[in-house]
C-alpha cells in the first residue's frame, strides 16, 4: 500500500501541490472551500498512517477521541464551576497518552508504544493541553467539535509542528485573506519551499548523511584508544548541530509554506537563531513555537503561581527556579535519556547564568559595541553547539555503549 | 487619567527606569520587559485595579507598549 511521509521526498510535493490547486484557486477568488480542504487533509493524513504504519493510524484515532471527549468535557464543566483539582486532573489526562508513550520507549514496552504511539503525538498533545489551560483561564469559552478536529489535525503541521494556538487558528480558518494578502502569502510560500529544499535536501543531506557518518566512524575509532576522548568530537559537534538546524528549519519551512497555500498563517519556527547574542535571545529564535509554548504555558504560569502564593520572596530565586524547571521539563519531553535531561539542565543553568550576566551588565554599565556584540554571538553559538553535542546522544554511544 | 499614571508607576517600578517618555516604544523589542517582568506586571495590575488578567489573555501584540497596557487595563476595568 502507498505510504507518504510528510515532506520526505520530491514526489510528496508534487502530489501535495496538485491537490492544493483547487483550494488555492478558491482562496484567490475569495472563497474557502472547506469540504475540499477537509478531504485533502484526510487523504494525506490517511496516506501518512497507511500501509505498514496502520497501527499508528488506529493510535491517532483513539488519541483524537480521547482528547475530543476531554476538551469537550472540561469546557462543559468549566461553564459551571472552576475547581483547581479538576483542572489539574484534566491536564494530567491530556498529557497521559504522551507520558505513557515516552515512558514505554526506554522501558522497552514495545506493545504499549505500538498501541498508543504515532508520529506527531507530542505536537497534538501540545495543542490540546493548551486548549485546556486556556479554557481554565476563560479565554476559550465554547467547544466547537468541528473546529477542534480541524485545529488538531491541521495537515501541514500534524507531524512536527509548528505548534499553532487555537484562537489564532480559529481566526484564520473562519475567514479568507484578501486577494492582495493571499498573493503575498503565495509569494512567501514559493520562497519558503525553495529555501526548505536548500536546507533539507541539499545542506542537511551533506551534513547529516554524507559527512556525519564518516566523522562518527573516526570518532568512535579514536575514542576507543583514548579512553572516550577524541578531537573528532569537535567537528562532530558542529556538523550535528548545524544539521539539526537545517533539517528541522527546512521541514518547518515546508509546513509553513503549505499552510500559507491553504490561507493559514502558521507561525514561523526559526528566526536566524545562530545570530543570537545570548541564550535568552536564542530561545526566542530557535524552535520558536515550542519555546513560546513552554514560556507561556509552563514558565509564566509557574512564576505566576509562585508569586501569587508568595512562596518565594526573591525575584531572582523565583526566575532561576522557573528557568531550571522549565528547561528540565523540556528535556524530559524530548525523551527519558540522560542526555536529553542533561541538555535541559544545561539550558536551564545557562539561562540562569545569562540573567545574572544581564543584571551585572546593567549594574556596572558594561560598555557594548559591535565588537562585543560579535564576541557575544560567537560565544552563544558555541555554547549552543556544545548543548547540541549533548542532545545528539553521541556521547552516550561513545561512553556507555 | 488616574489609570494611566498608576500604570506608568507600576511599569517604572518593574522596569527600573522612567518610561513615561516612551509610551509607544515596544518594551519586548527593546528588552525592557521579559516573561518574568510580565508576570509581575499582570499580578500588580490585578491587585491594583482588581481586574482579572490571566496569562493566556496576555497577547504580546496587544500588550507591547505602555500606551497599549493602559488601554488594556481601561478596557478590563470596563
Amino acid at each position: 500500500m502507498l505510504n507518504l511521509q510528510p515532506y520526505a521526498d520530491p514526489q510528496y510535493f508534487v502530489y501535495l501541490l496538485l491537490a492544493l490547486v483547487p483550494l488555492a484557486v478558491g482562496l484567490y477568488f475569495g472563497k474557502r472551500i472547506d469540504w475540499y480542504e477537509v478531504i485533502v487533509s484526510l487523504v494525506f493524513i490517511f496516506l501518512m498512517f497507511n500501509g505498514k504504519k496502520y497501527h499508528e493510524g488506529y493510535a491517532i484515532i483513539g488519541f483524537m477521541i480521547w482528547q475530543w471527549l476531554l476538551v469537550w468535557g472540561y469546557t462543559l464543566y468549566r461553564k459551571k464551576s472552576n475547581n483547581a483539582l479538576v483542572f489539574y486532573f484534566a491536564t494530567l489526562l491530556a498529557i497521559l497518552p504522551l507520558v505513557i508513550v515516552k515512558v514505554s520507549a526506554p522501558a522497552h514496552w514495545t506493545h504499549v508504544s505500538t498501541l498508543l504511539g504515532f508520529l506527531g503525538i507530542s505536537y497534538l498533545t501540545f495543542r490540546s493541553t493548551a486548549m485546556i489551560l486556556e479554557t481554565r483561564d476563560g479565554s476559550i469559552k465554547t467547544f466547537n467539535p468541528w473546529l477542534f478536529l480541524r485545529f488538531m489535525l491541521f495537515m501541514p503541521s500534524i507531524s512536527s509542528g509548528p505548534i499553532d494556538r487555537y484562537r489564532r487558528f480559529e481566526k484564520d480558518i473562519t475567514s479568507v485573506p484578501s486577494r492582495e494578502k493571499y498573493v503575498s502569502m503565495l509569494e512567501k510560500a514559493v520562497w519558503y519551499f525553495f529555501l526548505g529544499f536548500l536546507y533539507k535536501f541539499i545542506i542537511s543531506h551533506y551534513l547529516g548523511e554524507v559527512w556525519l557518518p564518516y566523522i562518527q566512524a573516526f570518532a568512535i575509532d579514536a575514542a576507543q584508544v583514548h579512553h572516550g576522548w577524541t578531537w573528532w568530537l569537535i567537528p562532530y559537534m558542529y556538523t550535528t548541530g548545524l544539521n539539526l538546524f537545517f533539517d528541522f528549519a527546512g521541514y518547518s519551512l515546508f509546513a509553513v509554506a503549505t499552510s500559507y497555500v491553504m490561507g493559514i498563517e502558521l507561525p514561523m519556527n526559526f528566526d536566524k537563531p545562530f545570530l543570537s547574542k545570548n541564550l535568552k535571545e536564542f530561545w526566542n529564535r530557535w524552535h520558536i513555537t515550542l519555546s513560546f509554548w513552554f514560556r507561556d504555558y509552563i514558565f509564566m504560569r509557574f512564576v505566576f503561581l509562585i508569586m501569587k502564593k508568595k512562596w518565594i520572596k526573591s525575584r531572582v530565586t523565583t526566575s532561576n527556579i522557573a528557568y531550571i524547571f522549565n528547561m528540565l521539563v523540556m528535556g524530559f519531553w524530548h525523551g527519558l535519556h540522560w542526555y536529553y535531561i542533561a541538555y535541559g539542565l544545561f539550558h536551564g543553568v545557562g539561562l540562569v547564568i545569562n540573567d545574572a550576566w544581564i543584571r551585572y551588565k546593567k549594574k556596572h554599565n558594561v560598555p557594548h559595541n559591535k565588537w562585543t556584540d560579535a564576541i557575544a554571538i560567537v560565544i552563544t553559538f558555541n555554547v549552543v553547539m556544545l548543548s547540541f553535542l549533548l542532545f545528539s546522544g553521541f556521547l552516550d554511544t561513545l561512553w556507555f555503549k | 487619567m488616574a489609570v494611566k499614571e498608576e500604570v506608568i508607576e507600576i511599569l517604572n517600578t518593574i522596569i527600573g527606569e522612567d518610561i513615561s517618555d516612551q509610551m509607544d516604544e515596544d518594551f519586548f523589542d527593546n528588552g525592557l520587559l521579559d516573561s518574568m517582568a510580565t508576570v509581575e506586571l499582570l499580578l500588580d495590575l490585578e491587585s491594583k485595579f482588581d481586574i482579572q488578567a490571566p496569562v493566556s489573555e496576555f497577547d504580546r501584540n496587544e500588550w507591547n507598549t505602555p500606551n497599549k497596557v493602559v488601554a488594556k487595563v481601561e478596557s478590563l476595568i470596563g
